[in-house]
């Protein structure tokens, strides 16, 4: 035993865990991918591509999310007025019409979150191609907390989709759907694919490449985890 | 059989997201395995997990088909009265040219949440009657692979903010859609707490 114990990942011992159930298997010789053995789920050591595809995801994203913001997302028309409605004029008109708990609500989850999404999962992104070695806790903390309220944000969407059902008396007003809502729900989508391109694991190689060194020096340590 | 591709004889879990080697133990119920790296959950422990799990999943779906035939809400507004069921709201909207939203709401409040519940029962049920079927693993990944799309919990919030919207113009009458939805979003929590995949995977074997 040494007194330097230090952490050993699947990578580093050549053994691949499988997405979908976990089994850790080890990879067939000289084959190019292998499925898991229990599962039949591809093997990779790491989700191939991960930081191009989230930035592809991520970038599209914050493209759409100019659009998604200036673009109406519904437009109610009664006998006297037609009102474009944004998403952040629905979270006004609900704040004035006394909702004001409603009103923070959907604040939270169609301003708040989905600029979080894009800010955090850019600074992952980032910080993995800058092979940062900062904090790396917190960033997978910070990566969980991404996918945990990702979802959240497809609250607008279905807002608009059930005002837009009902509201259809024909005289008297009339709710249609705007392009921006379009526009939010591919922002919603495309913020939730990158989340999932994404690979944690990746914040941690960077930590881990930075021990490979140490890892040669100390041969015991093999042998003590056979 | 053995098979010398897996590697767990000594039993080993990497961490999902840091990919940390470590231990396996085991837990009382209702207890988890934290990784001591990253703190992220390796697994946890649920008591009587999959009987649980087809008991909500079953009551998941009465409450999801009573929550697709019957109106959400009903609106009076100066004499008329409109209702809608979800299928019709992703239908007008379809003819509003917005198909995509249409299609967005669709798949994320009815085709996942159908998908998955069958998948679930498929798993399940002859689980329970001690029938083995094929093509477990299978439905095993399409349900790991379909949960994050499955979003009846967002959409069950999406109907209260639209009723204290509509509420401002017009009288709203919850219909029985509303609280189906409202109890199947229980169920369906019920269901995803009580599934534990470990349980599952261990009585699947290990092919070559």
């Amino acid at each position: 035993m040494n007194e330097r114990r230090l952490p050993v990942t699947a990578a580093a011992r050549g053994l691949l865990r499988c997405n979908a159930c976990d089994l850790l298997c080890k990879p067939l010789a000289g084959a190019g991918t292998s499925n898991c053995p229990r599962c039949a789920e591809p093997l990779h050591q790491r989700i191939p591509h991960s930081i191009r595809k989230t930035w592809a995801f991520l970038l599209a994203a914050m493209i759409l999310y100019i659009p998604a913001n200036l673009l109406p997302i519904m437009q109610s028309r009664s006998f006297f007025s037609v009102q474009d409605d944004t998403i952040m004029s629905g979270v006004v008109f609900l704040w004035i019409g006394g909702s004001r708990m409603l009103a923070l609500l959907v604040f939270v989850a169609s301003v708040v979150i989905p600029l979080f999404k894009l800010l955090a999962l850019a600074l992952l992104t980032l910080s993995v191609q800058l092979r940062s070695t900062w904090q790396p806790r917190q960033r997978t903390r910070m990566y969980r907390l991404v996918e945990a309220i990702g979802r959240w944000s497809m609250l607008d969407i279905y807002v608009v989709a059930l005002l837009v059902a009902l509201v259809q008396v024909q005289s008297f007003a009339r709710i249609e759907a705007g392009p921006g809502a379009a526009a939010f729900g591919a922002v919603v989508v495309l913020t939730l694919l990158a989340a999932n391109s994404f690979d944690p694991r990746l914040i941690w190689d960077c930590l881990d490449n930075d021990m490979d060194n140490a890892y040669r020096d100390n041969d015991d340590m093999e042998n003590d985890l056979d | 059989m053995p098979d010398d591709r897996a590697a767990t004889a000594p039993p080993l879990i990497a961490c999902r997201e840091c990919d940390l080697l470590q231990h396996e133990i085991a837990l009382p119920p209702h207890a988890e395995a934290l990784c001591q790296r990253c703190g992220a959950q390796l697994y946890r422990q649920t008591l009587h997990g999959p009987d649980t799990t087809l008991a909500f999943t079953l009551a998941s779906i009465l409450l999801f088909m009573l929550a697709n035939f019957f109106p959400l809400v009903r609106l009076e507004l100066q004499g008329n009265r409109t209702s809608s069921t979800l299928l019709g709201a992703v239908t007008t909207l379809a003819s509003q040219d917005l198909l995509s939203v249409a299609l967005l709401v669709f798949a994320t409040t009815i085709l996942v949440p159908a998908v998955e519940m069958a998948a679930m029962l498929y798993l399940l049920l002859p689980r329970r009657l001690g029938i083995t079927v094929p093509g477990r693993a299978l439905t095993f990944r399409l349900i790991e692979r379909l949960r994050p799309w499955g979003m009846i919990e967002v959409f069950m919030l999406g109907v209260l903010v639209s009723v204290v919207k509509m509420a401002t113009f017009a009288t709203v009458v919850p219909g029985v859609a509303l609280w189906s939805f409202g109890a199947l979003m229980l169920t369906l929590a019920a269901a995803a707490h009580f599934f534990n995949p470990r349980d599952l995977w261990q009585g699947i074997p290990v092919h070559e």
